[in-house]
């Protein structure tokens, strides 16, 4: 406890550029870009493969290969390979990491919808795109919500291990304390990637609560319900 | 060969059984072992919690919650700050993993169990189970292949996970990529990377294999 009282306690560790704001907004900067550049990735890859259905072994073979790859060996092989010139070698392997999830779940959400209900809108004359637009996307919401949601935890986790090959972040206080022995640094770094963590976390449930539409969600819920009661 | 820098399968042979400690070899039986324990702890704590959560429908809710929000929790904070109950031993890197594990494990053993089917459970009691029996004799069996879906994830994960312990040296094969990164090399990145998915693709073929094993009325029904 002390130790954390010595890295908070200490204006020192409040302002500059290796200071907690700089640290924290640089956490924040490169997790947002990661995630964004996978989503614009991901999520029309995933309506595209889920909707017409070709190429469902890609999303299949790629979420299992992801869960499997050491993300500390990647960020290794990538900087090894592409150098510290910038941040992208490092950037790259947080934007592959973070594919998967998005593009799994979206498949899943477009491919689980009801056929009933996609006849039924092709029935009322909506075209392809309508369709995916109108009935598909929103009706899959949660679970494309569900991949970001799982894709952040992967990002701001692996930022985090990122700080070992030279970018910067939060992580930068736990692995330079932890080469120092400053474990002031390395406890109160590992609070404030946890507290960052949960912040994340808590953000995506609100988002799903405002985005995914009272009929859907409310549906799912008297489907929960109908199926547990005694 | 001969001068210049060793290749890939120079670099394997001549680092794979060293005599000293940081072999290939050890490397790779320090990963086995420290992503085995959480797979198999993991699902023997998940089991009787989630039982638990079954009998007590109450219990799941606050359950799930403490386990999601656990899971969303990067695991380099976590060994950091277990190392000051735990030192720099490789329980720091097992214990997180075994959270992570039950994360998945908990809700695959809740629906598995929840998804038999009334009339089978039913069945079991019009014929006489006891409830310990009816639980290892049908409702197990039936959630099988529910459980071992969520073993699969947790199998594969935990072996790359494992590796991040190597930055508090507590890695297994991670350890070869903190050393490619310090002595910049290439070799040690590709064979860590290699072996590491080459395990979860082995790991995830034995709960393949087992599941056919403990499901035979699976194929039987297939064949018909």
């Amino acid at each position: 406890m002390n130790w954390l009282v010595d890295f908070f306690g200490d204006p020192a560790h409040w302002s500059g550029p290796y200071g907690i704001p700089v640290r924290l907004l640089e956490h924040l900067e490169f997790s947002a870009l990661a995630l964004f550049l996978a989503t614009l990735v991901a999520v029309p890859l995933g309506l595209l493969i889920g909707h017409t259905g070709r190429g469902h072994l890609v999303v299949v073979v790629s979420a299992n290969l992801a869960r499997a790859i050491p993300t500390l060996g990647v960020l290794v092989l990538f900087v090894l390979l592409l150098g510290t010139a910038s941040i992208w070698p490092v950037i790259i392997p947080l934007v592959l990491l973070a594919v998967p999830p998005i593009l799994v779940n979206t498949f899943e959400g477009i491919r689980g919808v009801d056929p009933e209900l996609r006849d039924a809108a092709y029935g009322m004359g909506l075209r392809g795109g309508q369709v995916l637009g109108q009935v598909l996307v929103p009706v899959a919401l949660p679970l494309i919500l569900l991949g970001l949601r799982l894709s952040a935890i992967q990002v701001v986790a692996t930022t985090t291990v990122a700080a070992y090959t030279g970018l910067g972040g939060l992580g930068r206080f736990v692995i330079d304390g932890f080469a120092t022995q400053d474990y002031a640094s390395v406890f109160g770094g590992s609070v404030l990637i946890v507290l960052f963590a949960l912040v994340v976390q808590v953000g995506f449930t609100l988002v799903q609560r405002v985005t995914v539409s009272p009929g859907v969600s409310r549906r799912l819920k008297v489907r929960d319900s109908g199926a547990t009661s005694r | 060969m001969g001068d210049g820098p060793p290749s890939l399968w120079e670099w394997i042979a001549r680092n794979w059984d060293t005599g000293r400690a940081g072999s290939i070899r050890d490397l790779l039986s320090d990963h086995l072992l420290m992503s085995l324990v959480p797979i198999v702890a993991g699902l023997a704590l998940a089991l009787p919690l989630g039982l638990a959560c079954i009998r007590w429908r109450w219990l799941y809710q606050p359950t799930a919650a403490v386990f999601n929000v656990l899971y969303a929790l990067p695991s380099l904070p976590l060994f950091m700050l277990l190392i000051s109950v735990t030192g720099l031993s490789p329980v720091t890197v097992i214990i997180p993993l075994i959270f992570y594990a039950m994360a998945v494990l908990i809700p695959a053993v809740v629906d598995g169990i929840r998804a038999v089917p009334e009339h089978v459970r039913q069945s079991a009691v019009a014929m006489g189970f006891t409830p310990l029996r009816r639980l290892v004799q049908v409702e197990l069996p039936i959630a099988a292949p529910v459980v071992i879906a969520g073993l699969r994830v947790v199998a594969v994960s935990s072996i790359s996970l494992v590796s991040v312990g190597a930055l508090i040296g507590q890695g297994g094969l991670g350890m070869l990529f903190t050393r490619a990164y310090q002595n910049p090399f290439l070799p040690p990145v590709v064979v860590g990377i290699g072996l590491i998915v080459l395990l979860a693709l082995v790991a995830d073929g034995l709960l393949v294999l087992a599941q056919r094993l403990l499901t035979p009325w699976e194929r039987a029904r297939r064949a018909t």
